[in-house]
């Protein structure tokens, strides 16, 4: 039994969400092996990933043709490694979702999306229904293809391993698409999915500017990430990729504090497994008061700068 | 060009799901049901290609109950030109799902085929993936912007990092995000002229899709309920209750 971990890696360093499948592949008591495919920087990231505690081997798959993580490109390449494997686990990020059920329907698999836990072999425990129900799975499939929520396992040490690095190769381009560019968001904050302490505005904040006078200094305070809500990136108050929810990104800091948000439950999908949840909001009959830990029924435009100015 | 569209009949987002007292599953007896979210956006979408002069013919495609004509005609109002119900009482798996899109997909030749990026019921995110493998076509998953290029559509992908922008040669799958469109409502006149437009229904058998399930869910559960917590006067309190907390 041995299982094999794509690895997310980008400039020669290892993604976190790496770590959390490594741990979770762990779970299924065999070997752990780590696919590093990628381009120029692949062999740093593969380095990186032999010093992963627990991982007993690298693959390293170096083409320009995967350096951007293109599914058409990458998924072929995995799917003819699986061979080897009895199974392949993604962390559930963008990249993951995208490549392993391009990676399960070559294999004529189906793919368990999102597993929270391993509780057997073969049976895994993922959440439905935006998290309001949790299932129990079992796979009848000779081979597991696996994305693995990274905020339910812990993450595997980056470092203690001494794994052997070995060469794979696969079929290089497919000629069916090219990355163009990535417009990527640059910010000295922490990552919102591995931050211990995340400041989330909503719709209530008005708009962009708005936002960033009432939120950005408690978060500077703080050293936290910044979160928000659907409806504060749909209007615009905030860059996409810092939505938290049941479509967005799923979170589990320490300290969640929720300011301006109603409590919808595509939102609490992504941020109830915080382990602090604080709510600010001027309606005491908003729902993500269920949820909050603290909450304040307040004004937030008198409350979050009193609260900066405490802290 | 022709866009296929498939669409799910799921839970109506706005209602919360109850877990059945038994772990069966989730009670949908007397639930609103609705088109998928994202699938509306997918119908939208089509809909403006072919307003803008890409697309000619936009085929609506439900794999489910009987029920699920009911999604069709939807979309029908909505501005698809013709619908295909794949029929069936049983639970069909992305897999399956795609094995049926791929098999229509041949039969009809669209230039593109604009799914959702996740059902919101078994929030799955697998289907247009799987299509797009089984096809041997590119993806562009997670959309928030397309543009058709020539015999290539250029797609702004929603990723962790920000946005990705990648160029897929045509015929390409398309899975959409939230942001990419606001979806119209049907007006009551094309809301009347969708029952006349044209409706097949199929099964899984006639594409010869074996639909049996290779995942069991044995049980179904509720989360974990956090319990509420302790509501606080006023700011000082709130930071008293942090440091208490040591989360600060
Ligand atoms: C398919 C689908 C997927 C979705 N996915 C997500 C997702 O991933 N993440 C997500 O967040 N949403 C998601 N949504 C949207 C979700 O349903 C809600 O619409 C959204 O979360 C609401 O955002 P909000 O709480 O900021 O806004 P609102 O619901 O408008 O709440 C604003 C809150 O601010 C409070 N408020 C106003 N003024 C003040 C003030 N001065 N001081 C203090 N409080 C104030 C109000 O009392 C209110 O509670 C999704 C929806 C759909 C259909
Ligand atoms: N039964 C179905 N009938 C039609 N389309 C479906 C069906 N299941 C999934 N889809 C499509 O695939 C997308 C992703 O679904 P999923 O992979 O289940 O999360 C949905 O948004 C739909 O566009």
């Amino acid at each position: 039994m041995a299982a094999l971990v794509i690895a997310e890696h980008a400039g020669g360093q290892i993604a976190d969400a790496t770590l959390s499948a490594v741990t979770a592949a762990a779970k299924l008591g065999g070997d752990v092996h780590v696919l590093v495919a990628g381009g120029d920087d692949a062999k740093g990231a593969a380095d990186a990933a032999a010093q992963i505690a627990g991982v007993s081997k690298v693959l390293l798959a170096q083409d320009a043709a995967y350096a951007h993580q293109l599914a058409e490109n990458v998924a072929p390449l995995i799917a003819g490694v699986a061979e080897g494997y009895d199974a392949v686990l993604a962390p559930s990020t963008t990249t993951g979702k995208n490549i392993a059920p391009r990676v399960a329907a070559l294999l004529d698999v189906m793919q368990l999306s999102d597993i929270i836990s391993v509780e057997g072999p073969k049976s895994f425990t993922r959440p439905i229904y935006a998290g309001n129900a949790i299932a129990t799975v079992e796979s009848s499939d000779p081979k597991l293809v696996i994305t693995v929520r990274t905020t339910a396992f812990d993450k595997a040490e980056a470092t203690g391993g001494s794994a052997a690095v070995e060469a794979v190769n696969g079929a290089g381009d497919a000629g069916l698409s090219s990355f163009v560019k990535l417009d990527a968001v640059k910010s000295d904050r922490p990552e919102l999915t591995s931050a211990g302490i995340i400041v989330s505005g909503g719709r209530a904040l008005k708009d962009g500017p708005t936002f960033e006078q009432y939120i950005t200094p408690l978060a500077d305070k703080l050293g936290a990430a910044i979160g928000a809500s659907r409806a504060a990136v749909d209007a615009g108050y905030v860059p996409n990729d810092y939505q938290v929810g049941q479509t967005g990104k799923i979170v589990a800091p320490d300290l969640y504090i929720a300011i301006g948000i109603s409590g919808a439950i595509q939102h609490l999908a992504g941020m109830k497994d915080s382990k602090v949840i604080v709510a600010i909001n001027k309606d005491a009959d908003a729902p993500i008061f269920q949820v909050a830990d603290i909450g304040l029924v307040a004004d937030l435009f008198n409350a979050v700068p009193e609260l900066t100015e405490k802290l | 060009m022709k866009i296929l569209v498939p669409v799910k009949r799921v839970i109506d987002y706005n209602v919360k799901p109850r877990v059945k007292a038994d772990g069966s599953g989730v009670d949908l007896a007397n639930v609103k049901m609705s088109m998928n979210p994202f699938d509306e956006i997918a119908v939208e979408e089509a809909i403006r290609l072919k307003e803008a002069g890409n697309a000619t013919e936009i085929i609506a495609v439900s794999v489910g109950p009987a029920k699920a004509q009911e999604t069709l005609r939807t979309a029908l109002a909505m501005g698809a030109d013709r619908a295909i119900l794949v029929e069936t009482d049983e639970l069909v798996e992305p897999l399956a799902v795609a094995k049926i899109l791929k098999a229509i997909a041949d039969e009809e030749g669209p230039g593109i085929v604009m799914l959702g990026k996740q059902a919101i019921d078994d929030d799955s995110n697998q289907t247009g993936q799987m299509l797009a493998a089984l096809m041997g076509r590119p993806q562009g998953t997670f959309a928030s912007e397309v543009a058709i290029d020539g015999d290539h559509v250029s797609v702004t992908r929603e990723v962790d990092g920000g946005l990705e922008t990648v160029k897929l040669s045509m015929p390409a799958i398309v899975t959409t995000d939230l942001r990419l469109n606001e979806p119209r409502y049907a007006s009551l006149p094309n809301i009347m002229k969708a029952k006349k437009k044209p409706l097949d229904v199929k099964t899984p058998a006639d594409f010869g899709v074996d639909v049996t399930p290779r995942i069991t869910t044995t049980n179904v559960s509720e989360p974990p309920v956090r319990q509420a917590g302790e509501m606080v006067e006023d700011v000082d309190a709130l930071v008293a209750k942090l440091k208490a907390l040591g989360a600060v």
